[in-house]
């Protein structure tokens, strides 16, 4: 080729540029940037552990782990103080929402995804997930003039006639407490596993629902089928239930009577959980130890939650992987 | 005539899978070339390591030249971004932005490389429907949803939107095998007239097609190109038997 | 009695309790609309919207001040979390690799999950301790629950956009993050928006964050370092007053802030419907 040919097919194509190395285009760029923001969520979550430990870290010098054991809370006199009662207060409340409203999750998610005709799931679900729009306070709001008197003029005679012998059902009835705690807690978690459950129920192959039904097999000994298969995914729907109870906070301290004290009398009694405490006193703590003691609160309601979200998380996702695994064979 | 584009020993790989064994060809300029084979031979893949989408898949590699004007496009420092301007695509299925107006399709190439004139743009959209026997059909109603045309409209439109921005090959992935016979037809009617200005290569699957539509044909088995030449050799004197067994429907 | 008819009762009674339990699980939803309703609508008039809160025994009062104060706070919030929730979501479902994105995804999830008490205690130690109660601080709180939640809908919103669409994109030889920002969001605009809206409805009722980042306030807005009135959080300060005027204010309030919550779920999924799914708060 003559040499005035090929510079003008170079001068033709100097639109395409030409570098020695391969240069940092603005893809890279966009890249780096999006990318930045992704990993943000580390910092908001190493930071707000970070922050919790600095702020708790007076508790912890003055407490050290007799913090988690102790059962005194004097901020005015001795200023001790001791977590043991907030912690029995939200697991115990957590437990009793548990109790009622994992049967109930059961039977909605199998209710939706199992046994209503399509057109009218969808009108359902979409229920469901209102309620669990419904704000907290508007829950307590809820709880203090609604539920509480129509449990104590209704329901909790009727338990305590029944089960009075047993001290959790004796004792004084004034409406709200650890069991009107618990049944708030258990109407607000019931979405959220319902949610999960009818993820894991939708991930069963209609393969095997049908070689069930095949064997002349009624529709709720199908669903036991379905149930058996999502076994382990349903434990983990049941903590995360458990993680989503223990961070409750407005709803619970409308509710159940905010009673610092080692155990309460009976179900009936007022209590006191985690949660509730740091937001009925941080704004009243007035000195540096009642804070640090308040925040030492919130770091321990903080690993907890971690430990249940995270061990919840991890159960569903494996059972959803072990699900699908054998979909593929 | 210097060769448009000139193919040196292409190779490509999916992760350890070599789909493309060595493969050497030129392309005229302003001609059009059918790329044959049964299913599985590379063709797709072929084509898209013309305009560097091939290796956007991740664990996909290239090894080879591609010569565009002389220059390899796969030289270090090119960006392909620029190569993808010249060097356009239509695919297989019509895949107009479905919530933009047939004017915004066919525009959205030039606003992005920042043309903002109104009359420009006009005047290009104009021309690009009209190259691609669209505008017609099109020309009172250019702000309807791309996605409310026929697929043998949605195709042509895709042509107009990527004739737009000027390239000077463009790359068609089994364009009609979607469509009904009428507008295949047209599209190939279409393909004949884009041929003066424009380099083609089709890929196909249907013989009778690259019989009807191109210049140059060649075949290609399971990654390697078997035998490449004017179609009308390829298709009445074919030089290799496989060829041969292809074409008279043997296989494939 | 038989095997079979033995089965068939079993049967019939889990049929009966499936449903009973959706039902249990709908009363206390339809009792909060319907006392809510009820109640609330009795404290509506003019003044309602139009004055700030009374102090404390005086009648009468409105909560205007509140539903300023609330609007700016999640505003703040908005522009904070909004753009972080846009940016990871694109991150994750256009840019990262299967290892890292599932990291990420998993510890959004994780996040999600933390109590909003506790991210109001962050907020707290973060901000309050050096520059005091305020709108700032609240915001911060709100957005940080905003985050994971805008960052997970976003993600699913794009993932809905079909390849086939990228592709064009890119062969016209467009640069991705270009074809990302003009047709890849533009195509998945309607979900995008629906995770923002519901996020939105989720934080305008957080009053846990709210209480430990800037307290009961009665005034109108007084700047960004100040506190600002806030209708969650007012119904918890007026339901758990002695006075009737501030309860009846609570059910107002109430039913102000359940319409505003419900609009938006009601609207959302409307607006969605039959298209891209709406995504999950």
């Amino acid at each position: 080729m003559k040499t005035h040919q090929k510079l003008f097919i170079f001068l033709h194509n100097s639109s395409i540029k030409l570098h020695l190395k391969k240069p940092i285009t603005s893809d890279d760029v966009f890249k780096f940037i999006t990318s930045l923001f992704a990993l943000s969520i580390f910092l908001i979550l190493g930071l707000m552990v970070y922050e919790l430990i600095k702020e708790s870290y007076l508790s912890i010098q003055t407490f050290g782990l007799k913090f988690l054991i102790g059962i005194k809370w004097d901020p005015a006199i001795s200023q001790v103080f001791g977590a043991l009662p907030l912690i029995l207060g939200t697991l115990t409340t957590s437990a009793i929402a548990l109790f009622i409203g994992v049967p109930i999750s059961l039977g909605v998610s199998l209710a939706l995804s199992e046994y209503m005709p399509k057109n009218f799931e969808f009108v359902f679900s979409f229920l469901i997930e209102l309620l669990a729009a419904v704000p907290s306070v508007i829950y307590g709001l809820w709880g203090i003039f609604i539920l509480i008197p129509f449990l104590r003029d209704n329901i909790y005679p009727f338990l305590q006639a029944i089960f009075g012998f047993i001290p959790l059902f004796s004792g004084p009835i004034y409406g709200g407490g650890v069991l009107t705690g618990g049944v708030v807690l258990a109407i607000m978690i019931i979405p959220i596993i319902s949610a999960i459950l009818r993820d894991l129920f939708s991930i069963v192959p209609i393969s095997q629902k049908e070689a069930i039904i095949a064997l002349g097999a009624t529709k709720w000994e199908t669903v036991k089928t379905v149930i058996s298969y999502t076994r382990s995914g349903i434990i983990g729907a049941i903590i995360l239930g458990l993680g989503r109870a223990i961070g409750e906070t407005m709803a619970i301290t409308m509710v159940i009577g905010n009673k610092f004290q080692f155990l309460p009398s009976s179900l009936f009694d007022a209590w006191y959980t985690m949660a509730a405490i740091i937001a009925n006193e941080l704004l009243e703590a007035t000195y540096d130890l009642y804070i640090s003691a308040l925040i030492n609160v919130g770091l321990v309601l903080l690993f907890i939650s971690l430990a249940v979200n995270i061990l919840a998380r991890l159960i569903v996702w494996r059972t959803l992987k072990l699900v699908k695994g054998i979909v593929r064979e | 005539m210097a060769p448009k584009l000139e193919i040196e020993n292409l190779n490509a790989w999916f992760g350890l899978k070599q789909v493309l064994k060595n493969i050497s060809m030129k392309i005229e300029d302003k001609s059009v070339t059918a790329i044959i084979g049964p299913s599985g031979c590379g063709k797709t893949t072929f084509i898209r390591c013309l305009n560097r989408m091939h290796e956007l898949v991740p664990g996909a590699r290239v090894s080879g030249k591609v010569l565009f004007n002389g220059i390899n496009i796969y030289e270090n420092g090119i960006d392909p971004v620029l190569i993808r301007r010249k060097i356009g695509m239509v695919f297989q299925k019509p895949n107009p932005f479905p919530m933009m107006s047939i004017y915004d399709n066919v525009a959205i190439g030039l606003r992005l490389n920042g043309i903002r004139e109104k009359k420009i743009i006009d005047k290009i959209v104009r021309r690009s429907l009209e190259l691609a026997n669209l505008w017609d059909e099109v020309k009172d109603d250019l702000n309807k949803s791309g996605a409310s045309l026929s697929g043998g409209q949605q195709q042509r439109l895709c042509i107009a939107r990527a004739l737009a921005i000027e390239p000077e090959v463009l790359l068609m992935d089994e364009p009609c095998s979607s469509l009904d016979p009428i507008s295949t037809a047209k599209i190939e009617a279409l393909i004949r007239k884009l041929a003066e200005n424009y380099t083609i290569i089709i890929v196909t699957h249907n013989m009778q097609q690259a019989a009807r539509v191109s210049d140059f044909t060649a075949f290609l088995y399971l990654g390697e190109l078997i035998e490449y030449g004017p179609t009308k050799q390829i298709f009445e004197n074919p030089k290799n038997e496989l060829t041969r067994r292809y074409i008279t429907g043997k296989f494939g | 009695m038989d095997r079979y008819k033995l089965r068939i009762i079993k049967d019939r009674i889990m049929k009966i309790l499936v449903y009973s339990a959706l039902f249990i699980a709908l009363i206390p939803l339809f009792s909060v609309l319907y006392e809510v309703i009820l109640r609330g609508i009795f404290v509506i008039n003019i003044d309602f919207f139009t004055k700030p809160t009374p102090s404390i025994g005086e009648t009468g009062g409105g909560i205007a001040n509140a539903i300023q104060g609330t609007i700016i706070t999640i505003g703040l919030a908005s522009l904070m979390g909004v753009p972080i929730g846009l940016m990871s979501g694109i991150f994750l479902s256009e840019y990262s690799e299967a290892k890292l994105s599932l990291i990420i995804r998993f510890f959004n999830d994780v996040l999600s999950g933390i109590p909003s008490i506790i991210i109001g205690v962050f907020s707290y130690a973060l901000i309050v301790r050096s520059i005091g109660f305020s709108v700032i601080a609240s915001a911060f709180a709100l957005s940080i629950i905003m985050i994971p939640l805008i960052t997970r809908s976003t993600e699913e919103a794009l993932k809905l956009v079909p390849m086939s669409i990228r592709e064009a994109a890119i062969a016209l030889g467009i640069p991705k993050w270009k074809t990302i920002i003009t047709i890849v969001l533009s195509s998945a605009k309607k979900a995008i928006i629906t995770g923002i809206l519901l996020s939105l409805a989720r934080i305008a009722g957080e009053s846990a964050p709210v209480l430990v980042t800037m307290g009961y306030w009665r005034w109108w807005f007084a700047g960004l370092f100040k506190p600002v009135a806030n209708l969650a959080l007012n119904i918890f300060v007026f339901a758990t007053s002695p006075f009737e005027s501030w309860i009846a204010l609570a059910w107002g309030s109430a039913l102000v802030l359940i319409l505003f919550i419900l609009g938006i779920n009601i609207a959302v999924r409307f607006f969605t419907r039959g298209e891209y799914y709406g995504a999950k708060a």
